[in-house]
């Protein structure tokens, strides 16, 4: 028995070096890109393997250039301001539609969560065109402007979730709360709000997510000359002709993940156990 | 209830509904309607019937036809390629290895990056991997699409982990047990124990991997444009050149997106089949 125990921590010990092995695999595209950053230009393609040494050492010079030409630091504030903005008005509305649809059942709500069902494996290309045209129409190409197109093109997956949940959820405190004499918006913030909070984690972090990585809606709907987040910045080093600056790009994409690593180590129980909530549901 | 909340639904339910029209609904109805009109904005619309759709397939160079099946097989292969690779993690980073929760975590990294940032992050690191044969990843469609399938395998593999893990949670342990009493082989319990018993998660994985490799879009702009010529490009971001890369195919780029959107809702139905009949046999 005893020996068999050894024998099987062995096997773990070689196994968990395996695994360890294949975490060096998995950051190692990090840890490129870093060292990249700081490397002059033309020696990114020809050698991106290499560490910098004295002949290909460019300092920060990338990351200025970088800054410079895309307006990056604005970039990241306008992808703050979109994704805190969009995803606030996600959880406050999406929450109280679900709750309504799941508590008053009729034709019309029934018709109204089948679509917003649909809406969830719509592909963006169905609707991309006509969206952006009716968001121009609407004077929607800001950062604020972008919100209700968010709310509308999200509400699906976020209906979803919180209607799944509060189908588990039993009225009778609801009911005794408006027997007392509450009224719904306040049987709404004081009783159902707290039951809600793991969903809400996880709602909350499935459409930051999405949102802050989000490119071709944004890129098709705001105005461009004066508003571009994060991913719409890093495309946007492209060019109209092809030629890419690899020294800026390299030092733009260490800027892009440095903040998702960061919020990912403070809140990473979080972040699994919101996606995990979210895909088994889904 | 009912009769108490019915009439609140202006508050509860407007503000969704009312983006969700401006997100989804009316984009959605008008760009099937456009599907069958001649137009180059929303306001110029001449009804044509189907012609759109003939002038979707019947493309002098065949670019639809070649993205349809370039992005099935795409699609195919990488949920194959990404399920077996994430159970296979999931199945030895159950097991009590030292470090296990530290590779959780690196594992489920990527999946937090955007699209955008990782084309272009590995662009660098497939140039250089070919530099020495003369070659890039866009010499031809086909290193653009193992590219990608080597991308979507790093960053969602963690993601089915996750959810491969809570799904193998759920299996009492005796019955793992009872199959190795019984004299079965390690790979006899899999078999025949572990996964029958994962089929829930096995059918939500698939799904999101197919649907995911269907809707591709960012990864594809940022690793090679569709380079060389459209020849690797995969349905989403054919739909898009057509859209705003020739004048006059507005059309048929919105049939193109209607048959692409019918494509993704019959995965999704089908999906939804499986999952009921599975319910009723369990």
């Amino acid at each position: 028995m005893k020996k068999n125990r050894t024998a099987h921590s062995t096997a773990d010990r070689l196994l968990s070096i395996a695994m360890g092995l294949l975490s060096l695999v998995y950051v190692y595209p990090f840890f490129m890109v870093l060292i990249n950053s700081f490397k002059k230009k033309i020696y990114i393609s020809r050698m991106p393997f290499a560490l910098p040494d004295e002949r290909t050492f460019a300092g920060i010079v990338n990351y200025q250039t970088g800054i410079q030409r895309t307006d990056f630091l604005m970039a990241i504030l306008w992808s703050t301001v979109i994704t805190v903005l969009s995803v606030g008005a996600i959880l406050l509305f999406t929450s109280m539609c679900a709750w309504y649809l799941n508590r008053v059942r009729n034709r019309a709500t029934r018709l109204l969560y089948r679509l917003f069902i649909l809406s969830m494996v719509v592909p963006f290309q169905m609707v991309m065109f006509t969206l952006s045209k009716i968001a121009n129409l609407l004077g929607l190409n800001t950062p604020v402007g972008i919100v209700p197109v968010y709310l509308g093109f999200g509400a699906g997956l976020a209906v979803f979730l919180f209607y799944g949940y509060m189908q588990s959820c039993p009225v009778a405190m609801e009911e005794s709360a408006m027997i007392d004499g509450a009224k719904p918006l306040r049987v709404f913030f004081s009783v159902v709000l707290p039951i809600l909070q793991p969903c809400f984690v996880s709602v909350g972090i499935l459409q930051a997510m999405w949102i802050w990585n989000d490119y071709l809606l944004p890129y098709l709907v705001l105005d461009l000359k004066r508003y571009k987040t994060i991913p719409i910045a890093v495309q946007y080093l492209k060019g109209g002709y092809g030629s890419v600056d690899m020294g800026a790009m390299m030092a733009m994409l260490v800027l892009a993940i440095l903040p998702i690593v960061a919020v990912y180590l403070l809140c990473q129980k979080y972040i699994v156990s919101g996606v995990m909530a979210g895909a088994v549901k889904g | 209830m009912e009769r108490f909340i019915g009439k609140y639904w202006p508050v509860f339910v407007l503000p969704t509904l009312a983006s969700f029209a401006i997100g989804f609904l009316a984009p959605f109805a008008m760009g099937l309607y456009l599907s069958f009109c001649d137009f180059t904005t929303i306001s110029d619309a001449v009804f044509t019937g189907l012609d759109n759709y003939v002038r979707a397939f019947s493309d002098a160079s065949g670019a639809f036809l070649h993205s349809l099946w370039y992005t099935a097989l795409f699609a195919l292969l990488s949920t194959v390629v990404i399920n077996v690779f994430g159970l296979g993690v999931a199945l030895l980073l159950n097991r009590r290895l030292p470090g296990r929760d530290l590779y959780r975590t690196v594992l489920f990294l990527p999946n937090l990056i955007g699209g955008i940032v990782l084309g272009w992050l590995w662009q660098v690191i497939f140039n250089g991997l070919l530099n020495p044969y003369g070659v890039t990843v866009v010499t031809g469609e086909w290193y653009g699409f193992w590219g990608l399938m080597l991308i979507m395998l790093w960053q969602q593999a963690g993601y089915m982990m996750i959810i491969y893990l809570s799904g193998i949670a759920t299996i009492p342990e005796e019955l793992g047990e009872a199959a190795g009493i019984d004299g079965a082989s390690p790979w006899q319990t899999f078999w025949h124990v572990t996964l029958p018993m994962l089929r829930p998660s096995v059918t939500i994985c698939t799904f999101l991997t197919l649907t995911n490799g269907f809707k591709l879009f960012d990864q594809n702009l940022a690793l090679t444009g569709g380079m060389p010529s459209g020849r690797s490009e995969l349905l989403a971001l054919n739909i898009y050149n057509t859209f705003y890369g020739r004048a006059g195919w507005e059309g048929a780029g919105q049939a193109k997106a209607v048959v692409f959107c019918a494509i993704v809702v019959g995965i999704a139905l089908l999906q939804l089949r499986l999952t009921r009949r599975g319910e009723v046999e369990a």
